[in-house]
C-alpha cells in the first residue's frame, strides 16, 4: 500500500479519536446537549471505507457519523460547531449531532431513525443508475438496523434493479444494549444478505488496510456493472451507545479485550520500522522481497517523528475546531425558517 | 382550448406532459407500470418512458417512498404512488421523518421536489382498512405542503405545480373523483396551487369544504338556496397551507360559516379551521361555526352504515339551515 495512504489513513483514525474524545469533554462542559453519539473504537472503518471511496460517490450515514463527516473531509470545526449548534456548523446548528449534511462533499446526511439511511441510498442509487452515471453510494447501518423492515426493503430493490450501492454494516455487536445474538435469528449478519442475492463478506473491522481493501474491491465490482455490494465491519465502540448511556451492560473484559486490538495503534504499529519475518517473506515470494523490505523501510524510516507529528496536527486541528465552534455565533430563529422553506425559493404563500 | 376529461385522465395527461419536459421526473409505486395504475393514472406511460422512469415496485411503501426521498436529494423528481393512503401508514417514516425534515435538519442544502401521489377517502365498501382520511395527520407534519384537488381542472393544474415545485408534496387524490367528468384547459394559468376557490357565492353562510366534499357541498348548496338560503361554497384545494385570506373574506361578508369534512371530526382538518378562523373572525361572526365531519368510527363495510359515517348531502343542509336560523329569527 502506498505511504501516502497509510499516513492518511492513520491521521484520519487519530483525527477522529481526538475529536470524539473532545466532544466527550465538551458535552461534559455542556457546550454540547442531546443525544452525543461516540465512534471511538470504529474508527478503522471510517477511515478505511471512506478513503478507499472516489470523491464523487456519495455517502449516507447513521446518528454516528461525525467520524465518517470528518474523514470525508468536511474541516472538523464544522463538524465541532454543529455539535454546538452553531451557525458556522455543517447544519447551520439545525441538524446536530445525528444530522450532519454537507452538499459539497455528497455527504448526504445523518440518520437518526435506524435503517432510513437504506432506502434513502437506494434512492440516490437509482437515480445513478437511471442517468448511467459512473457514481456509487455508500451507505452505513449499525448491526441494529438489519431488523427494519427498511432494511430489508432496501436490499430487495437494490438486489432486485442492481443498484450501485455499497451497504457498509458496522457490526459494534450492540444494538444500543442488546448484543447481537440477542437481536438477530442469524448472528452472522452478512449472511442474511444473500437473501437478495447481494454479495456479502465480513471483514475485521478493527483492522484498517483490511477495510480500505475490501472496500476498494467492493467499489471497483460495483463500477464493473457487478451491482450492489455488502460488506460487514465487525468493530467494536469503546464508550457506550451514546453519552446518556451509563454501558453498564457490557462486560468490562469484553471492552479490554477489543481494546487490546485498537485498530490506531495497529495502525501506528503497521508504520514502526521492522523488518519482515522470514514467513512474510517467504508469503510474499521472492520476487516482491525487495519491494516489501523498501516499504517497511520507507515507512519505517518516517515512523518515530512522522507518527508524533500526525498526532499533534490533529491535536491542533482539534483545538481549533473548538475554538471556531465557540466563536460561531448562534442561528437566529429566521435562519431556521429559511432552512425549512430553502425549496419555496422566496415564494410567500399565506 | 378546454376538453372534457376524467379526474385520473387529467393527472394522466398532467403526468404524460411533465415526464416528457423533464428527464428529471419519473414516477414509481405498486403497479404503475406494466399493469398501468390501479387508478390508470399512469396508463400509457411506461411503453412511452420505459421501466427506468415508470418503476414498478415491490409492495414496500415505506422502501420506495425512502427511495424517491434519495432521488430527490440528488435533484430528480419523483413522483411516488401509493396505492392507498391507508398504505402510507408504512411510509410514515419516510414522509415524517424523512422528506418533511431533511430541509431544515441539512440547514436547507437540499432540493425535496418529492410528490407523494395517495388515493384516499370512503370509496365503496371498502371497509375500515381501505377507507380512511387522514389529511389530519400530515396536516401537522411541519414541513409538508398538502393539495386536495377536487375537479379535473386542479387535478391537472395541481399535479403539475407539484411535480414543478421543490418542495415535498402529499398530493391527495379522491378514489370516487377517479371518473369524475369536468372541462380541462391544459394551457391556461392556474392559481398558485394553495389557492382556495370560491365555487359559489352567496350572502348568508360560507362553507369550507374540500376533495370530494366541495362538490358534495356545492350540491348541498342548490338545495339550500330553494329555501331561501345564500351558501357561499369554497373549495379549499390546499390543506397545508391553507388560503386563510380567502375564507376570512367571505366570512367577514357573511358572518357564519361550517366546514363539511368528510374525515372523522375528532381533531380532524375542520378543528384546525374553526379554530384558526374563529381566532382571526370572531368579532364578525353572529353564530358559533359548525362542523360536519365522518363519525369518530372506523368504517364500517355495511354499506348502509358506511353511508351514515361520512357527511352526506341533507347533513349539510340540516347544519346550514341550523345556523341561519338565529339569523332569520332576528330578521322577523
Amino acid at each position: 500500500m502506498e505511504r501516502e495512504t497509510l499516513h492518511h489513513l492513520l491521521h484520519d483514525m487519530l483525527l477522529a479519536r481526538v475529536f470524539e474524545e473532545r466532544a466527550a469533554e465538551e458535552y461534559s462542559k455542556r457546550n454540547i446537549a442531546g443525544f452525543l453519539h461516540l465512534y471511538p473504537g470504529e474508527e478503522a472503518v471510517a477511515a478505511g471505507v471512506i478513503n478507499a471511496a472516489s470523491p464523487s460517490d456519495y455517502i449516507v450515514s447513521t446518528y454516528r457519523e461525525h467520524a465518517h463527516a470528518l474523514v470525508r473531509g468536511v474541516p472538523a470545526g464544522k463538524v465541532m460547531a454543529e455539535l454546538f449548534g452553531r451557525a458556522g456548523g455543517m447544519s447551520g446548528g439545525m441538524g446536530g449531532s445525528m444530522h450532519m449534511f454537507d452538499r459539497e462533499r455528497r455527504f448526504m446526511g445523518g440518520y437518526a431513525i435506524v435503517g432510513e439511511s437504506c432506502p434513502i441510498g437506494v434512492g440516490i442509487a437509482y437515480t445513478i443508475a437511471l442517468r448511467n452515471l459512473p457514481e456509487t453510494v455508500i451507505c452505513f447501518l449499525g448491526d441494529g438496523a438489519m431488523n427494519q423492515g427498511a432494511f430489508h426493503e432496501a436490499l430487495n430493490m437494490a438486489g432486485l434493479w442492481h443498484l450501485p450501492i455499497l451497504f457498509i454494516c458496522e457490526n459494534n455487536h450492540y444494538a444500543i444494549g442488546t448484543e447481537v445474538h440477542r437481536h438477530s435469528a442469524v448472528p452472522e449478519l452478512y449472511k442474511r444478505v444473500a437473501a437478495y442475492s447481494i454479495p456479502a463478506e465480513k471483514i475485521d473491522g478493527m483492522d484498517v488496510l483490511k477495510v480500505y481493501d475490501a472496500t476498494r474491491h467492493a467499489l471497483a465490482r460495483i463500477r464493473r456493472g457487478g451491482g450492489p455490494q455488502f460488506i460487514e465491519c465487525e468493530t467494536y465502540r469503546y464508550r457506550g451507545h451514546s453519552m446518556a448511556d451509563p454501558d453498564s451492560h457490557r462486560p468490562v473484559i469484553e471492552l479490554k479485550a477489543y481494546q487490546a486490538h485498537d485498530p490506531v495503534s495497529a495502525a501506528i504499529r503497521n508504520l514502526e520500522f521492522r523488518y519482515p519475518s522470514p514467513e512474510e517473506l517467504a508469503a510474499a515470494g521472492p520476487d516482491n522481497i525487495t519491494r516489501l523490505a523498501q516499504h517497511m523501510v520507507d515507512a519505517g524510516h518516517a515512523h518515530a517523528a512522522e507518527v508524533e507529528a500526525i498526532k499533534a496536527d490533529v491535536q491542533k486541528t482539534v483545538e481549533e475546531a473548538v475554538q471556531f465552534a465557540l466563536d460561531s455565533p448562534p442561528p437566529t430563529m429566521d435562519a431556521a425558517w429559511q432552512a425549512l422553506h430553502c425549496n419555496r425559493h422566496q415564494e410567500v404563500l399565506i | 382550448m378546454a376538453q372534457e376529461m376524467l379526474y385520473w385522465q387529467a393527472l394522466n395527461r398532467a403526468m404524460d406532459i411533465e415526464m416528457e419536459e423533464d428527464d428529471s421526473v419519473f414516477t414509481l409505486g405498486e403497479d404503475v407500470g406494466l399493469y398501468g395504475g390501479s387508478y390508470r393514472v399512469t396508463d400509457g406511460l411506461y411503453a412511452k418512458y420505459g421501466e427506468w422512469r415508470v418503476r414498478d415496485t415491490p409492495i414496500s411503501e415505506g422502501g420506495f417512498t425512502g427511495l424517491g426521498i434519495g432521488a430527490a436529494l440528488v435533484g430528480m423528481r419523483p413522483v411516488v404512488e401509493i396505492m392507498t393512503i391507508n398504505f402510507a401508514m408504512l411510509a410514515l417514516d419516510s414522509i415524517v421523518n424523512g422528506a418533511a425534515k431533511i430541509s431544515l435538519m441539512s440547514g436547507g442544502q437540499f432540493p425535496m421536489a418529492l410528490v407523494v401521489r395517495v388515493p384516499g377517502g370512503v370509496a365503496h365498501q371498502l371497509a375500515a382498512q381501505h377507507a380512511q382520511r387522514l389529511e389530519q395527520m400530515f396536516m401537522n407534519v411541519p414541513g409538508l405542503r398538502i393539495a386536495v384537488p377536487s375537479t379535473p381542472q386542479d387535478a391537472y393544474w395541481q399535479l403539475r405545480q407539484a411535480i414543478a415545485s421543490d418542495e415535498p408534496i402529499i398530493l391527495l387524490e379522491h378514489e370516487l373523483l377517479y371518473f369524475t367528468k369536468g372541462m380541462v384547459d391544459i394551457v391556461a394559468e392556474p392559481p398558485p396551487m394553495h389557492r382556495a376557490v370560491v365555487r359559489r357565492t352567496g350572502k348568508d353562510l360560507t362553507i369550507l369544504s374540500y376533495s370530494r366534499m366541495a362538490p358534495l357541498a356545492q350540491e348541498a348548496a342548490v338545495e339550500l338556496a330553494k329555501e331561501g338560503i345564500e351558501a357561499e361554497v369554497i373549495d379549499l384545494r390546499s390543506l397545508k397551507p391553507i388560503d386563510w385570506d380567502t375564507c376570512a373574506a367571505s366570512i367577514n361578508k357573511t358572518h357564519r360559516f361550517m366546514v363539511v369534512e368528510e374525515d372523522c371530526r375528532f381533531a380532524g382538518a375542520g378543528a384546525e379551521m374553526v379554530a384558526t378562523l374563529t381566532e382571526r373572525c370572531f368579532f364578525s361572526l353572529d353564530a358559533p361555526p359548525q362542523r360536519v365531519a365522518g363519525l369518530d368510527i372506523p368504517t364500517p363495510y355495511n354499506g348502509a352504515l358506511e353511508a351514515v359515517s361520512i357527511p352526506r348531502i341533507p347533513d349539510v343542509v340540516d347544519a346550514a339551515r341550523a345556523l341561519c336560523k338565529p339569523a332569520q329569527k332576528a330578521a322577523e
